[in-house]
């Protein structure tokens, strides 16, 4: 039986989500023909960058045993500020090319800051305030969406720019400025999980608290950072996001992006319990996402069911994942 | 076949990806036999039992069990035959309490409801069969190690076994326990319950066992009556070779005192006014039975538990150590003898684990140098004489002892002056305990003080310049010199003598 030996040498843990890629990349390309095009994937790589970025900082937060909930409200909120922030400093500044361009920077700094603070509030009411942190975000969730709403009137933050679009239209070398982006905070992300003392210590913490803690690791700084550093994925996020709208929709931007997080770090092969993970697998697990919206998409499937083919992948993802530990 | 023959098995071997680490193991145990089986560390012997009780399946080979042959697919399959294990790690829940985890998977019900009552009723008539002082209703992440391992006891003597295994259950019990749990093994024994009882105290196997198998790297040395065999002997079939002499000679410490503790107490109250000193260069053994607050004593010292008054005096200054990262920085490790719970993390490899706490010391700019890492870890392997598959491997997939040696490189790795060690040779084989008293012999004499809380007489008596007999969160005596001897100790750890 040499296929049998070797599928048992394969190494799922490692290579399950590449295998689930390459399946569903072959699926796809014969299922439509458009599939394959160049611009079909560009736009899949862009539409999986905005919750792609978001769950690079989740896979931190998964690794260390815990989970974010209030990403999606937490983008509605950084992002409409952002935008509120940009139109005021383009009064302050006036108009002119380099006037723009520096309302522009100053917004997006507010975006980022405004995003680690959320997810520093996050973090100190987990780790010095002791709640669990699916309640904790379960709450903020609430928090931010409502704030969002109320300093938006419930309608839509709108910016007077026209050049902040071009962050998240806009093109280098060929590839949106979004999808450069995913990838080179991927990269980032990557080295600090596996090459530094921070990646190290929340995969001991994730695996074991008190062994952690024995070893003189300050347990609940390690927690805190990994709730700051999801906190500026989601700034990083806001800002293209409302860049491509040159708006944000306070009632229902960024609705769903922690299902889509989730989801990208737990088909990405990192356990819900923590304690290791990969940030390859979250790139691979957010692109598979994207690639079975845009198959059903132009299969013609209602997009009402999409979130049914969804579900079922991330619960197959773990299924798989529970398969390969025993 | 013989109808007195329980267990028989034929062949068995156990590979783990290509690795052959049991080969052809033929056995027959006659019912009603205490069988021991005994060996180094990675020799096999639990891998062996796991066999017997479906949580792996052999390679090749065949089991037998009451004359017919028996397929172990799951634990849940050898529980149906009758064939119990108290494993070598600990399989409680911590989140549950102790009758919980006691009828975990077995649960006493009335109709569709559980019963409560009745589980606890029969907790407790466990609990004070084995004499202990454990309540029902406690949870698991509240008790000592010591605790955990009478939980587990307990656990197995819940089913009616055919044949209980027993895989290193006192490696953590005093005397005390020890004495107790073979009295349970002898009433066992006498209501016809066969008995597999593995472990490093080789005089225990000769006091219980009726016969006793060697294994070496996975093959079948011999199996002896034990009143046919001694120690010694039992030794040198284990590592092939004459085993000398176990303990070094003793160095006398330094003039100067590193250490000075003062009336020391915990908020929590397990450690009550203790005061001592430890000199530079010195081992002092802390002795006592379970419960004397030794291992509370060490967490209070480095801040894991708080202190509610008294001093720390570390060369003549005074310091506050309000957690391991402060006790660590004033030069304090201390290796815990949880090793699961606390010492080390299943799920990472040799070298992350070793360089967990000194992780600072492997960085180049803020990248860590893995490379450094991996030549750090070969010399720790080297030394400690390490038995795994390879440098990556996890620590899971390590025996008992070989991950608590890597434990102990993990902690001497920070580069302590102050060294606190508990139980250092849990679980260790007589070989290998024998380095490891070599090697802190060494250690003291570069300049290292020793704290070593053991449940090991031998051992506290053999290696320590000093020992501090404690009971109930109390220093009841400090032995100098003839004094160190079991008797005296006894005495101060009952309350015997010395103020308790
Ligand atoms: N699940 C596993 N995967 C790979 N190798 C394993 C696994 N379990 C055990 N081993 C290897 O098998 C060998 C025997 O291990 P085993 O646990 O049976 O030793 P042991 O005799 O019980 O030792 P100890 O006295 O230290 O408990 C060891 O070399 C160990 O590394
Ligand atoms: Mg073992």
């Amino acid at each position: 039986m040499p296929s049998k030996s070797l599928i048992k040498k394969i190494d799922f843990e490692k290579y399950g989500s590449l295998i689930a890629f390459v399946v569903i990349f072959i699926i796809s390309s014969f299922a439509s023909p458009y599939f394959l095009q160049l611009q079909n994937i560009l736009n899949i790589l862009r539409q999986v960058s905005y919750t792609g970025i978001i769950a690079l900082g989740m896979t931190f937060v998964i690794i260390g045993g815990g989970i974010d909930l209030s990403v999606g409200s937490m983008t509605a909120l950084v992002g409409g500020i952002s935008i509120l922030s940009l139109n005021s400093a383009m009064n302050f500044f006036g108009y002119g090319y380099w006037n723009e361009i520096m309302a522009i920077i100053v917004a997006v700094i507010v975006s980022i800051a405004l995003g680690a603070a959320a997810g520093a509030l996050n973090g100190v009411a987990i780790t010095k305030g002791r709640i669990a942190p699916f309640i904790v975000t379960l709450g903020t969730m609430a928090i931010y969406r409502s704030l969002a709403l109320y300093i938006g009137k419930a309608g839509v933050f709108r910016s007077n720019s026209y050049m902040y679009p071009e962050l998240g239209m806009g093109y280098f070398l060929g590839v949106p400025i979004p999808v450069w982006v995913f990838f080179g905070m991927a990269v980032l992300f990557h080295i600090i999980l596996n090459w530094t003392r921070y990646g190290r210590y929340i995969c001991a913490i994730g695996s074991n608290q008190k062994v952690a803690r024995y070893s003189a690791i300050k347990v609940n700084f390690v927690r805190f950072i990994s709730y700051v550093m999801v906190g500026v994925t989601v700034g990083v996020s806001a800002v293209f996001l409302t860049s491509r709208l040159n708006s944000i929709s306070s009632t229902n931007g960024g609705s769903g992006y922690e299902l889509d997080a989730i989801a990208a770090v737990i088909i990405g092969g990192t356990p819900m319990t923590g304690g290791s993970g990969t940030i390859f697998g979250t790139v691979i697990g957010a692109i598979i996402l994207g690639m079975i919206n845009n198959m059903l998409n132009m299969l013609g499937v209602s997009p009402y069911l999409q979130g049914t083919v969804k579900g079922i992948v991330i619960i197959g993802a773990v299924l798989i994942q529970r398969k390969r530990s025993q | 076949m013989d109808n007195n023959i329980i267990l028989k098995t034929k062949g068995i071997a156990k590979e783990f990806s290509g690795v052959r680490v049991l080969n052809n193991i033929n056995i027959e145990i006659k019912s009603g036999e205490i069988f021991g089986i005994i060996g180094e560390n990675g020799a096999g012997k639990s891998t062996f039992v796991k066999i017997l009780t479906g949580i792996y399946t052999p390679t090749e080979g065949r089991i037998y069990f009451n004359g017919k042959e028996i397929q172990l697919e799951t634990p849940l399959d050898a529980r149906k035959a009758g064939i119990i294990m108290i494993p070598q790690e600990f399989n409680l829940i911590n989140d549950l309490n102790v009758y919980e985890n006691i009828f975990l998977g077995n649960e006493k019900k009335r109709r569709v409801f559980l019963n409560r009552n009745e589980m606890i009723r029969r907790t407790e008539e466990l609990l004070a069969g084995l004499k202990v002082n454990i309540p029902a209703t406690a949870r698991i992440d509240k008790l000592s190690v010591a605790q955990k391992q009478m939980v587990e006891i307990a656990k197995a003597l819940a089913f009616d076994s055919k044949l209980l295994i027993l895989d290193e259950p006192t490696t953590v019990l005093t005397r005390r326990e020890i004495d107790i749990l073979f009295g349970i093994m002898r009433q066992l024994k006498s209501r016809g319950v066969t008995m597999i009882y593995i472990s490093h105290k080789l005089s225990e196997v000769k006091e219980i066992c009726d016969r006793v198998m060697v294994l070496r790297d996975g093959e079948m040395i011999t199996i002896e009556d034990t009143d046919n065999i001694d120690e010694k002997e039992m030794a040198r079939s284990m590592i092939g070779r004459e085993l000398s002499q176990i303990f070094p000679e003793k160095v006398v410490p330094k003039e100067n005192t590193v250490l000075q503790v003062e009336n020391l107490s915990s908020v929590d109250g397990f450690i009550k006014d203790v005061s001592f000193d430890l000199k530079e260069g010195e081992i002092l053994g802390f002795a006592g039975l379970v419960g004397a607050g030794r291992t509370e004593l060490a967490e209070t010292l480095i801040g894991i538990r708080k202190k509610k008054h008294g001093k720390i005096i570390i060369k003549g200054k005074e310091y506050n150590i309000k957690n391991p990262a402060d006790a660590l920085k004033r030069g304090i490790a201390y290796l815990s003898e949880d090793r699961q719970g606390i010492g080390i993390l299943t799920n990472f490899d040799i070298p992350s684990n070793i360089t967990l706490p000194s992780l600072k010391h492997y960085l180049r700019g803020i990248l860590i140098n893995k490379r450094k890492e991996h030549e750090k870890t070969a010399q720790y392997i080297k030394r400690f004489d390490i038995k795994a598959a390879s440098l990556k491997s996890k620590l899971e997939y390590l025996s008992g002892g070989n991950q608590q040696k890597v434990s102990l490189a993990k902690s001497l790795d920070t580069g302590p002056e102050i060294f606190i060690i508990d139980e250092p040779t849990r679980g260790i084989d007589v070989n290998a305990k024998r380095e490891i008293y070599f090697f802190i012999n060494e250690l003291v004499q570069t300049g290292i003080s020793c704290i070593v809380i053991s449940s090991e007489m031998e051992e506290i008596i053999g290696l320590c310049n000093r020992v501090v007999v404690m009971r109930e969160g109390k220093i009841t005596g400090i032995l100098e010199g003839e004094h160190i001897n079991e008797e005296e100790i006894m005495f101060h750890a009952t309350g015997l003598k010395g103020v308790a």
